[in-house]
């Protein structure tokens, strides 16, 4: 069995308790970090684990804590991004509802390590009912001295809330959700200035994924260096996979980063492989912005070698053959899933998603999905795809945050592996707008 | 359907929630108690109507054009009154794939009703949502705060019965 860190106990009844998560060896590294290391420390530490921020863009979360700006007599602030809405991610909403005390340990080591001493989780309110455990958890560790006024009698003082969210995708771009989170529309600011110079309140800000947070209390610990021993290369440590589609067995798994794709779609121990009688079409790895992969650049890079499920081996070859981890939204598609329909799909969402305040996103993905709805409904021209991919390029790189880039690549990579599938929806009109019709040209061919 | 009573007012209980709710923030940070407080609303009545929004706006010290622009940007607040079960369904991708869009045809079929609509009877309303962060236990659909996953046609007979009791 690969190494868990996040998983370890996730099993254990009543974990969601905190005397079974004590029991399990839950709250020492608050321990260990507040008697016998200092804030710096903990950073250093961070540092030396080598974790890149689990939440999408895989940012070094040491060097982010190493940004805050810390200046006299203003609070600092660490916020969680709870917001999970990506399509295909739910591993944070796992992670949260069966061991929450996991999240609420690892957010009291990073705001000791960061001097916060009010920290928000900011959790998508379709998740009420994790709010709720969260809540009950946070009780709990405050009954048992680990938050609240002079922890552990050391003199640091940490406030923990939960925040709901209203329902936005888009609140899940960290400046997004420091305006939601001041009780505004979900709109995300201009930067510079970064949070880590002005966020909450104006206020230095760290925005951190609920797994990169969840991991601080192993690498505390264990140490940072231990931390990085695991994975490959600078993809350190494991991560949490939502696996969804058309696999035998779908859920949330921990992997050590750099096992091949081919043993995590598989084997026995993750997806258990394609779904009975059925093969591998093609594969979303790291959520729906990310770009999408035909069946022969999936357990293959184009250069023949094996695909490996880290930062790097997922990104080989670029977008022309690559792709990227993302937040490990790993969605299955046999041949039956018509790339069309799906791409449709999900230039709908973001276009629902757009906050709407830069012309490219807003007009760029509302007039995508306008195109993809006349392909796919049997309405498209040729000259239909040439227009998607035009659209596609004038929003990606000319937006305020990356929505519009996430809007703009499933778009263009579906047209780059799929294109045969577009011509024949335009060329076969009635038969492509059939109720679960789907292009079977390239498996026949 | 639940009509808002005029002069609008919270229970005892949730005005206390809402008092602990506000307590959160920073001194002059309370606006950030609005989306909170938004949903302890919305568990009240059902929905947000612009009566419930002023009254908001008196309790935040916030003026109600601020309440109006969060309520109307978010999807979970309901802005007209809706049935006493909103049926919030899941129309992405990944739950598609998992045969959400016949389950969703079964179930508009089986309601008589449509997305935004509601059953004569006013006991359901149904609602397409995006992606609820459970595409593994797709299709999926949300009432109030609980999920119903791995839906099918029978589990969608079984839940819509139950609720009908
Ligand atoms: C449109 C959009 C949606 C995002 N949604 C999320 C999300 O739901 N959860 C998350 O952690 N990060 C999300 N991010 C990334 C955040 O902006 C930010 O990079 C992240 O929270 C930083 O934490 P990390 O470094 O620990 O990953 C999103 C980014 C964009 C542009
Ligand atoms: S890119 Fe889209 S979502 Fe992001 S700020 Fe611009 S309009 Fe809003
Ligand atoms: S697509 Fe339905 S829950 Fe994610």
């Amino acid at each position: 069995m690969a190494k868990k860190i996040l998983t370890e106990h996730i099993n254990v009844p009543g974990i969601e308790t905190f005397e079974v998560y004590r029991k399990q060896g839950g709250y020492t590294a608050v321990e260990k970090a507040i008697k016998t290391m200092t804030p710096e420390e903990v950073v250093e530490e961070a540092k030396k684990s080598g974790i890149r921020g689990r939440g999408g863009a895989g940012f070094p979360m040491g060097m982010k804590w190493g940004f805050l700006a810390k200046p006299e007599g203003v609070p600092r602030y660490l916020v969680c991004n709870a917001d999970e809405s990506e399509p295909g991610t739910f591993k944070d909403h796992h992670l949260m509802k069966c061991i929450p005390h996991l999240l609420i340990e690892g957010m009291i080591v990073s705001s000791f390590a960061l001097g916060a001493n009010k920290s928000f989780i900011y959790v998508r309110g379709e998740l009420m009912y994790v709010i709720r455990i969260l809540e009950k958890a946070i009780e709990e560790a405050k009954a048992n001295g680990f938050l609240g006024k002079n922890i552990l009698g050391s003199g640091y003082d940490l406030e923990l809330v939960v925040q709901p969210g209203g329902g936005a995708y888009i609140c899940g771009e960290e400046t997004a959700l420091l305006e939601s989170l001041e009780g505004k529309r979900g709109n995300p600011r201009n930067k510079p200035p970064f949070p880590a110079v002005k966020g909450l309140y104006q206020s230095p800000t760290v925005v951190n994924n609920v797994e990169s947070i969840s991991n601080m209390p192993w690498v505390i610990n264990n140490g940072g260096d231990a931390y990085a021993a695991i994975g490959i290369g600078r993809s350190t440590g494991t991560k949490l996979i939502s696996a969804s589609g058309h696999i035998q067995k779908p859920g949330v798994y921990e992997i050590e980063l750099g096992v091949s794709v081919d043993e995590f779609l598989n084997s026995d121990e993750y997806c258990g492989g394609i779904r009975k009688g059925h093969h591998l079409k093609a594969l979303v790895a790291g959520g729906s912005s990310v770009p999408i992969l035909p069946a022969h650049l999936i357990t293959k890079t184009a250069a023949g070698e094996d695909r490996l499920m880290s930062y790097e081996s997922l990104s080989d070859g670029g977008f022309a053959t690559g792709t990227m981890l993302g937040s490990g939204g790993f969605i299955v598609f046999d041949e039956t899933a018509c790339i069309v329909r799906n791409t449709w799909n999900f230039s709908r969402f973001y276009h629902h998603e757009s906050c709407g305040q830069c012309s490219p996103c807003r007009e760029g993905t509302g007039w995508m999905e306008k195109v993809l709805h006349r392909i796919e409904h049997g309405h498209g021209s040729m000259h239909d795809i040439d227009l998607l991919v035009d659209v596609a390029k004038k929003i990606e790189g000319n937006t305020i945050c990356p929505l519009g880039d996430a809007a703009a690549w499933p778009v263009a990579s579906a047209i780059r592996h799929f294109r045969d599938e577009f011509e024949w929806h335009i060329t076969n009109p009635h038969e492509a707008s059939q109720p679960g019709a789907v292009f079977m040209g390239a498996v026949l061919a | 359907m639940t009509e808002t009573p005029n002069p609008v007012a919270f229970t005892p209980e949730r005005l206390a929630k809402v008092k602990e709710i506000i307590a959160r923030y920073p001194e002059g940070r309370q606006k950030s108690a609005l989306l909170p407080v938004l949903h302890v609303a919305q568990e009240q009545w059902g929905w947000v109507s612009s009566e419930v929004m002023d009254h908001v706006a008196e309790l935040l010290s916030i003026e109600p054009v601020e309440v109006y622009e969060v309520a109307t940007f978010y999807t979970m607040y309901h802005l007209d009154a809706v049935g006493k079960h909103v049926i919030e369904y899941c129309r992405t991708g990944p739950c598609c794939l998992m045969g959400g869009e016949e389950i969703y045809d079964y179930l508009k079929q089986k309601l008589g009703i449509q997305a935004g609509q509601t059953t004569p009877d006013g006991l359901f309303t149904l609602k397409e949502v995006e992606c609820l962060a459970a595409c593994g236990w797709g299709p999926v659909f949300q009432i109030r705060e609980k999920f119903y996953m791995n839906l099918t046609r029978e589990r969608v007979d079984e839940i819509i019965e139950e609720l009908s009791k």
